[in-house]
């Protein structure tokens, strides 16, 4: 990628598994699941009761005034957002200079069933002024940029569950091509709601793991069923690496090469062969200015459904080559659930996290690995696994429905 | 029938709820737009809480004629009696 280097001087994260980037990240190492059998009235009658809600409500730690008027998919990102920007120390930057771009797959769409519910029940003049910009896509990057006066442009790229990775690879492009010196990106999700679990369902895509809950969303085991529908939010704030440098940030690593490219196959079903997944690593490494042996781990999008995390395999095969077999490959939504919108940025965050760390998380729900991964990749089981000292670049990948990839490569700061 | 001192007391209430001031803060001189946060889209939220709240009917027109506080308990007031409708 040419232009100017992109450094990561934030992160932030609110998921099933903690309020914060750190906790969330703790309890992704210590084999924690923030996925639970959903007991509440309404989920009884719906075909999946699994999913795997945000550990902390987000109203609980917003201004209750402000926090009503914004769907609860923006106030996981507010909340995200806040840690990210203090963690990067509230970079003073010409409002002119920062900017935002923060999506998810599905936008406001509990505040949208929720009006229409009132629509029907009490009529239409007791539907809420806040409806529209409640719902709308782009409601998460409008109330940042407000929130953080950030007039560069706000952005809300639509790829379904690659979202929140595309809207960092977005972010450092306009960094790049230097429209933004600071830019607050990532992703958002919050549809645990049963016409999502319900329509989800319907396309057999989630686990009905139900006996055993924590179990269910198992990337590259032999017996995995599905994903598990999890919401959360996570936010980088990214940076140019001279603004960086200039304001002496603490730098946890670089943004070097975003691939994306579209599978033009299937609105829901990957592209078996998984070339354009290929593609996309490449295209993340080549602008990265990276080959197959500099990285060291793999953050895989592996949702745990039967098709996509092997083409996801045979892609990864055809990109890294041998090396594949050789790179800790972690499927973190063995423990998160999957955060459609939000899965992209929040992994983002714990791809970074390994890197400073110098740790992969587990795949914490293998039992018996899928015989088609068996010496394709090197899947991080039970424990962490200990990554290399010295220069190390780590990838992230997203995709979505639609056939929407996006390829973060990072590397470590040191 | 409510008396002014209930009027008051909802209103208070309902402003706390949807645009965030302390209940105190809600006096009849203070201007829900100026000092008490209640952008365009926050009176609407509020004159509709009122409404059911308080059993009258504010029209969108008469809903813009009340600027303070004061303004819509009197408004209020009046409307139970008949005497604004």
């Amino acid at each position: 990628m040419s232009g100017r280097r992109v450094a990561v001087t934030g992160l932030g994260a609110t998921t099933p598994l903690g309020g914060d980037a750190e906790s969330s990240w703790s309890a992704l190492l210590a084999g924690k699941s923030g996925v639970r059998l959903l007991e509440e009235e309404w989920a009884q009658e719906l075909p999946v009761r699994i999913a795997a809600p945000a550990a902390v409500d987000p109203g609980d730690v917003l201004d209750r005034a402000a926090a009503r008027r914004l769907d609860r998919a923006t106030r996981l990102a507010a909340v995200a957002a806040r840690e990210a920007w203090a963690d990067a120390g509230a970079p003073d930057t010409d409002p002119v200079r920062l900017g935002v771009v923060v999506s998810s797959a599905l936008g406001g769409v509990t505040s949208l069933l929720g009006a229409y519910d009132t629509l029907r029940a009490k009529g239409p003049r007791r539907v809420s002024p806040v409806t529209v910009p409640m719902l709308m896509l782009n409601g998460a990057a409008a109330h940042l940029a407000m929130t953080y006066g950030a007039r560069a442009g706000a952005h809300a790229p639509a790829s379904a569950c690659a979202s929140g990775a595309e809207a960092i690879g977005q972010a450092a492009r306009m960094i790049r091509a230097g429209d933004a010196d600071v830019v607050i990106a990532g992703g958002c999700e919050a549809a645990v709601h049963p016409l999502f679990l319900s329509a989800f369902a319907a396309m057999t895509a989630l686990s009905g793991r139900e006996d055993d809950p924590a179990a269910a969303s198992r990337p590259f085991d032999r017996d995995r069923d599905g994903f598990v529908l999890g919401e959360g939010a996570g936010i980088v704030v990214l940076e140019s690496a001279e603004h960086a440098e200039r304001r002496g940030a603490r730098v946890h690593a670089y943004l070097d090469g975003v691939g994306t490219t579209a599978d033009a196959h299937h609105i829901a079903q990957p592209e078996p062969d998984g070339r354009d997944v290929a593609r996309a690593i490449g295209l993340a490494l080549a602008g990265a200015g990276l080959t197959p042996d500099d990285i060291v781990h793999v953050n895989a999008h592996a949702t745990s459904t039967p098709h996509g995390d092997l083409a996801e395999a045979a892609a990864l095969r055809q990109a890294l080559g041998a090396r594949a077999a050789r790179v800790p490959v972690s499927g973190t939504k063995s423990a998160t659930g999957h955060l459609l919108g939000g899965a992209g940025a929040v992994e983002a965050v714990f791809t970074v996290l390994a890197l400073r760390d110098r740790l992969a998380p587990p795949t914490r729900t293998i039992e018996h690995l899928d015989e088609e991964v068996e010496g394709v990749l090197d899947i991080v089981r039970e424990e962490p696994r200990p990554l290399p000292p010295g220069p190390a670049a780590a990838l992230d990948d997203s995709f979505g429905f639609g056939g929407h990839n996006v390829v973060l490569a990072f590397r470590a700061a040191i | 029938m409510h008396t002014t001192d209930e009027i008051l007391a909802a209103i208070a209430e309902t402003v706390h709820e949807i645009a965030g001031p302390d209940i105190h803060e809600v006096q009849p001189d203070k201007s829900f737009a100026d000092d008490l946060d209640a952008d365009s889209l926050a009176m609407v939220e509020i004159t509709v809480a009122l409404e059911e709240r308080l059993g009258v009917a504010i029209s969108d027109a008469e809903a813009k004629n009340l600027v303070t506080v004061g303004d819509a308990v009197a408004w209020i007031s009046a409307a139970q009696t008949g005497v604004a409708a």
